[in-house]
């Protein structure tokens, strides 16, 4: 008799079509590859200066910065986290780099950057002491803290922007130079990204962090410490976002209260068309780099096909909006599609 | 043994009323909110000479008092364990349709406030049809989505103008006073009240609670999730546009980009005044304390010429404070 009932819904099921949208799932990557080449040929045609190696290598330096976050909010996101603060502790990271370089000039660029990883890594520790010690919701811990370091941005600047002329020309050239012909951006960029490929396929604790994030209770009975992974994973999107605000604030000569404010958004939006699960577990690195890459293209496409700049929000609400919908879509035809399998 | 420890549960659940305790009694959250309420008055009154005065005390209120009308649906929301972070972007959309509909297309100035109470439900019921047909994905990435769509939508229309030149009556939504007492703060004060009825005394508030702790026992208990979530993130909307009209009121005009982060002070608003992130707690005379205590601290600090960027690292640390606090002293509390 149970036997029977707990056929029912399953046979049910199997009067309905295997679902078609299902095959996408096993290309998603393939998917949104797609997409972004048929994106950039169709803006081709509209515009001819788009796929020159001038456009590109912008577009790459553009899009950098917003890559490297979302490799480390992907971290966040698959531990069922999520990190509102990152904007904030960019704009800190950033005005409290600048402010020292300003005073003397002669700052090691180099030095900048750890001052800067070094600054974000504190505040990703505190978020993250918050979210694994004492057990505040990652989302409201980050949003007073995202408040937080805001409002030290603001003290700390006392309301002044700090501009290209007050920084000496070696700071600039962090973000603006280049080795071998390639942007310093972009190879940082790359040297992110095969770090975290190497971190999260290869290493112990780059496994425990999906573990955490699939199924905490298994995580725990296995012996992975569920506090010490969440306390890494803020960390090191604190670090992450230490690093891009002194890139930023190289990239823009410019150092504002403002930074950034609402960047988080963007990066959450990369993670989010890339495939990442907001409900944790889930999350490559290939399709987080090409959501970033999307919202990069967009932003630097839109504008060469005379599309009014005040139309960019709605457009980007949109595609976000159809894209999770759609992942929906196609994770219900796979479960539909599994059921019918069983029934064989 | 095993029957001896039950004994004293199923007493407690069988009896109607649980014992009167002083303990208990004063042991409230919403003391400490009222505490720190009089901290804040105490503090303001000590910095500035012209803060304790019935006058001012009353019309710092207009200022601050648009966004809370958010923040009850929001309790709502975060009661049931779900979160809404488009209110803003609700908020910008409706004021920004009131403006082109009254200036561009030559409405009423009557019709156009309905037409904004109109899409600023209509914002929230988007809200939560996606919600309730898409169940595998979370109310924060919905709301997210729709956040950055909405004030898309709101620049597609307006560009980067203003649009005002509202008519004269218009202004007394902001600045207008009913036997001397603001018109804001009447509407406040009946709207605190129908919500914490709605929340309090009716079978559909109760549903918000069970919702909150567990949505499925819910489910299986008959209560129609799905239809409460829908009504209640419509009633979000709803609201937004009531702060959008009052916003838009208080401005003159209207802009793409007004009420910019409202969300997270309404939710820092709700979670200070003991909304429980996690679901399923809270009363809602909590959040008209902490709606106070945020809203006078604003006024106090711009009495003495603290840059209002200040604010945000009090209202951080005062949300951080009402998230911890509960945690370290919960223990304590239930022996």
């Amino acid at each position: 008799m149970a036997v029977h009932t707990a056929n029912a819904p399953a046979a049910e099921t199997a009067v309905k079509k295997e679902s078609k949208l299902a095959s996408l799932a096993r290309f998603r990557e393939m998917g949104l590859l797609a997409f972004i080449i048929l994106l950039a040929v169709g803006v081709q045609i509209r515009n001819p200066s788009f796929l020159t190696v001038e456009n590109v290598v912008d577009m790459a330096t553009n899009t950098a910065i917003l890559s490297i976050l979302a490799v480390g909010m992907m971290l966040v996101l698959v531990t069922r986290g999520i990190d509102l603060s990152i904007g904030a502790t960019l704009a800190l990271s950033g005005m409290l780099v600048a402010q020292i370089v300003s005073a003397n000039s002669s700052f090691s660029p180099l030095l900048a950057v750890l001052t800067g990883i070094g600054i974000g890594i504190i505040c990703g520790l505190v978020i993250g002491g918050l979210v694994s010690w004492i057990g505040v919701l990652p989302i409201i811990a980050t949003l007073a803290m995202m408040n937080i370091y805001r409002g030290f941005t603001y003290m700390v600047s006392d309301g002044k922007w700090i501009s290209s002329y007050q920084m000496p020309e070696s700071f600039v050239g962090i973000a603006t130079s280049s080795v071998f012909g390639i942007n310093t951006l972009i190879l940082i960029a790359l040297f992110i990204y095969a770090s975290a490929y190497y971190f999260i396929s290869h290493t112990r604790t780059g496994r425990q962090i999906y573990a955490v994030g699939s199924n905490p209770e298994s995580a725990k009975i296995t012996g992975i410490s569920e506090k010490k992974i969440l306390m890494l994973v803020y960390t090191l999107m604190g670090g992450l976002s230490g690093l891009c605000g002194v890139l930023w604030v190289s990239k823009f000569a410019s150092a504002q209260g403002d930074t950034a404010s609402g960047y988080e958004l963007s990066v959450i939006a990369a993670c989010i068309l890339g495939g990442v699960s907001i409900a944790g577990g889930s999350g490559k690195l290939g399709g987080v780099i090409l959501g970033a890459v999307l919202i990069g293209i967009l932003n630097n496409a839109l504008p060469l096909m005379n599309v009014s700049p005040f139309w960019q929000k709605g457009i980007e609400g949109t595609i976000i909006l159809v894209a999770v919908l759609l992942n929906v879509a196609v994770k219900r035809g796979v479960e539909r599609n599994h059921l019918l399998r069983r029934r064989i | 043994m095993a029957q001896k420890s039950i004994q004293p549960y199923v007493q407690r659940t069988l009896s109607a009323e649980r014992p009167f305790s002083i303990k208990q009694f004063f042991f409230q959250w919403e003391w400490l909110l009222a505490a720190i309420l009089l901290g804040v008055i105490a503090l303001n009154t000590s910095l500035s000479p012209y803060f304790l005065n019935v006058n001012s005390l009353r019309d710092a209120t207009m200022v601050f008092l648009d966004k809370a009308f958010i923040v009850f649906p929001m309790a709502f929301i975060m009661i049931m364990r779900d979160i809404d972070i488009s209110v803003g972007s609700t908020v910008a959309l409706s004021s920004v349709v009131m403006a082109t509909v009254y200036n561009s297309l030559g409405a009423s100035m009557e019709m156009a406030v309905v037409i904004c109470l109109i899409v600023g439900a209509l914002c929230g019921l988007i809200n939560g049809l996606l919600i309730v047909k898409f169940k595998e994905l979370s109310a924060v990435i919905i709301t997210l989505a729709t956040m950055i769509l909405y004030r898309g939508i709101a620049y597609i229309i307006l560009e980067d103008q203003a649009s005002g030149n509202f008519p004269e009556w218009f202004g007394f939504f902001g600045w207008g006073y009913v036997y001397g007492i603001p018109f804001i703060l009447i509407l406040f004060i009946i709207a605190a009240l129908l919500f914490g009825l709605l929340l309090h005394k009716t079978t559909f508030g109760r549903h918000i609670y069970a919702i909150g702790h567990n949505d499925i026992a819910s489910k299986f208990s008959g209560v129609n999730v799905d239809r409460t979530k829908v009504i209640v993130f419509t009633l979000a909307g709803l609201m937004a546009a009531v702060t959008a009209i009052f916003l838009a009121s208080r401005m003159g005009s209207t802009r793409p980009n007004i009420a910019n982060m409202y969300e997270l002070d309404v939710i820092a608003m709700a979670a200070l005044g003991g909304i429980s992130t996690a679901g399923g707690k809270g009363r809602l005379i909590g959040t008209v304390i902490a709606i106070f205590i945020v809203g006078y601290l604003q006024y106090g600090l711009g009495l003495i010429n603290i840059p209002s960027q200040t604010l945000l690292i009090v209202v951080g640390a005062l949300l951080l404070f009402a998230v911890i606090v509960p945690k370290l002293n919960l223990s304590r509390l239930k022996k």
